[in-house]
């Protein structure tokens, strides 16, 4: 396997780009809307990617067929070399995809530490006899998540929350939560839906600074969803422009604010009586 | 301001000065209960506090109050407060071994405790052994109904699939009976095999569980109580028309193995293990499949498996306790897990509280103490007893003590 260098030959000696997540024409309806259509996608290992598009272009829908909530009815989607189409959510994301939310969807009676302990779920090895009989196995591995998650808090920036319940934090913290719990999958991939909506611009800027963060610590990719071109445009590599479940530009930031289809889009034609 | 005066005296008290104020004072009332008794006026030891004779003989409610503030109240707390100190130092080196050493040792005190006040009367043992067991039952339908937020009705058709199936094997084995011919062992072994009986029941119960797990849990909501709700008549009316076990007359002559230290042993391994259980990741996992069960399932939580084994597990212990029921009442009949035996028990988890251990030792010792308590009431005890849960859900919605974990070592350490 190739993907540590991301580069790798091909069948005809040439160079050419592995995919670390692969979506081959993906479409999707719901009874008779088709919500998204022959939709594509490569990221390599290492890029983050940017999806926009206005209220009900399907972005969020590609999301949730990506990490299984919604079983495409065509395509195919592959990470890292094995497909993943049509697999339970939680298998798709013991594969290494982690996700957040659009609208915050947190564990409204856990602790912080709690939600990012859990997320650990599927690494878990003492089985039921530990955690019915509380054996030493179980005691060692909840210790080492314990300190890996209070870790991965600090680096957040919130650890000093750790064992406050989440209701209780401010919007933007709560955020921050989230992208814990996802990151504490130890994911290939973050999907990252919205993650500055509702946001104040302080905390617009924390976040970005956050994403950089994770994106130089721990040379994830990142796939995210958003409003903000400004976000965008700071943040991402390549960028999707999606409309009524049509990829109708792609390219780099500066590529994108350029394009007259994006713009119209967006703004609407200028029509002329 | 008086209620903190109080407090402040108190503070101090770790758990052992108290357990150590409570050893006293029941072997008080063992030495001088038949005394002071005669001195009151009153015609024998109060079972459970009074309660029963204030309400029959109200003349003679001085009398019990002054009892009751003479052998519990004023050695308890006298006690309890003196010895703060030297039971501060004791729980403190207590904690220098291994934590398990140091709750054998408080267990140990309870259950001390617990024996001499229970050997006054008969009466008090049984219904010492039926508060426990509901104890059991309670909590293992608060991991269902409060861990995990479902709604499930059929825990008094595990505790009947427990209960018989638990008194099959002890009656095949070590009775004469009329129904299943005679013993096959010795009756010495009988002690030894019965927790083999309550595991089988358990796990009899937890197959019955299965049954209504696989088709009720692949969607949320409302499926669960009514699969359940029709599984707890299923099973009634299957062992109501079961001739092989008696029918609707009830199986009967189970051995007494069932005493107090046995069924205490039970209660204490079902909130151990329950505890052990919602705490690990794998117990948080059922918060989470309650909380949001998208989010669980986005974050690597297989959701129907975490379903299927808390339920399971639930059933287990409903079941266990099912079997140390039969064995405690010695006899079981269908009817007595109906809707009423569904509805006690839903009343002990919210009354106590969701999503929490200590909420259903409340639930279950105080709505259990109550009902004795209030029985000379009659009829009126059926008023009074929902009054007080619509009090409670009224100020408490989700119950006294709920959403509270029980920390074992916060409970046995040292109080300065």
């Amino acid at each position: 396997m190739c993907y540590f260098v991301s580069w790798c030959l091909c069948g005809e000696g040439k160079k050419c780009i592995m995919a670390l997540l692969e979506v081959k024409k993906m479409s999707h309806e719901f009874g008779g809307l088709r919500a998204v259509n022959s939709y594509n996608l490569e990221i390599e290992a290492g890029q983050i990617r940017g999806l926009i598009g206005p209220n009900g272009a399907g972005k969020t829908t590609i999301f949730n067929l990506i990490t299984g909530i919604y079983k495409p009815t065509e395509g195919d989607i592959i990470l890292d070399g094995k497909e993943i189409t049509g697999l339970q959510p939680h298998k798709i994301a013991a594969f290494g995809i982690g996700r957040t939310f659009q609208n915050l969807q947190l564990w409204r009676h856990m602790t912080v530490v709690e939600h990012v302990k859990l997320a650990r779920y599927s690494r878990i090895s003492y089985g039921l006899i530990g955690a019915f009989f509380g054996t030493p196995k179980r005691q060692k591995q909840e210790a080492e998540i314990e300190e890996m998650a209070h870790n991965l808090l600090k680096m957040i920036g919130i650890d000093h929350l750790s064992d406050q319940v989440v209701t209780n934090l401010p919007y933007g913290d709560q955020r921050r939560v989230e992208m814990a719990r996802a990151l504490s999958m130890e994911p290939k991939i973050l999907l990252l839906d919205e993650p500055t909506a509702g946001m104040n611009p302080e905390e617009l800027i924390q976040m970005m600074e956050i994403i950089r963060r994770i994106h130089k610590e721990l040379g994830m990719a990142i796939f995210l969803i958003e409003h903000r071109l400004k976000v965008v445009m700071d943040l991402c590599h390549m960028i999707q422009t999606l409309n009524f479940g049509h990829v109708i530009a792609e390219g780099t930031p500066e590529e994108i604010q350029n394009n007259p289809k994006v713009i119209d889009a967006y703004l609407g034609r200028e029509s002329v009586v | 301001m008086l209620k903190r005066r109080i407090g402040d005296l108190f503070i101090r008290v770790p758990l052992l000065g108290w357990l150590i104020g409570i050893l006293i004072a029941v072997t008080l009332e063992h030495l001088l209960g038949d005394l002071l008794v005669d001195v009151l006026g009153l015609s024998k030891i109060p079972v459970l506090f009074g309660f029963v004779i204030m309400l029959k003989k109200p003349l003679l409610m001085p009398g019990v109050i002054l009892y009751v503030l003479l052998i519990y109240i004023i050695p308890i707390s006298v006690v309890a407060r003196l010895s703060a100190w030297p039971a501060n130092r004791l729980a403190a080196r207590l904690l220098d071994f291994p934590i398990w050493f140091s709750v054998v040792i408080h267990l140990g005190l309870f259950y001390a405790a617990l024996h001499m006040w229970s050997g006054i009367s008969a009466y008090r043992v049984l219904t010492l052994k039926l508060t426990l067991i509901a104890i059991m039952v309670t909590l293992s339908l608060n991991v269902v109904n409060g861990y995990m937020g479902e709604f499930s009705c059929s825990h008094p058709g595990f505790m009947a699939l427990g209960a018989y199936a638990a008194s099959v094997v002890t009656v095949v084995l070590f009775v004469n009976d009329r129904l299943f011919g005679p013993a096959l062992l010795a009756p010495a072994f009988g002690p030894f095999i019965f927790p083999v009986a309550l595991i089988t029941g358990g796990m009899v119960a937890a197959l019955g569980a299965l049954a209504i797990a696989i088709p009720s849990f692949r969607t949320r909501g409302d499926y669960l109580a009514i699969v359940s709700l029709a599984f707890m008549f299923i099973i009634k009316s299957m062992i109501e028309n079961l001739e092989v076990v008696g029918g609707p007359r009830g199986l009967s002559s189970q051995p007494d193995y069932a005493s107090l230290p046995i069924v205490f042993l039970w209660t204490i391994a079902c909130i151990w293990m329950t505890n052990n259980f919602v705490q690990s990741i794998l117990g948080k996992a059922l918060n989470a499949v309650r909380d949001d069960e998208m989010a669980a399932n986005a974050m690597t939580v297989n959701t129907r498996r975490t379903k299927i084994v808390a339920f399971l597990f639930a059933a287990f212990w409903a079941g266990v306790a099912g079997g140390l029921f039969a064995h405690v009442i010695r006899y079981v009949n269908p009817a007595t897990f109906g809707l009423q035996k569904l509805a006690e028990v839903l009343a002990m988890v919210y009354f106590g509280g969701l999503n929490s251990v200590y909420g259903s030792i409340v639930g279950a010792v105080s709505l259990s103490l109550l009902g004795e308590a209030l029985r000379p009431l009659e009829i009126f005890k059926w008023i009074i007893i929902p009054l007080l849960l619509i009090i409670v859900m009224i100020y408490r919605p989700t119950g006294l003590v709920a959403f509270k974990e029980l920390n074992v070592r916060n409970l046995v350490k040292p109080k300065q």
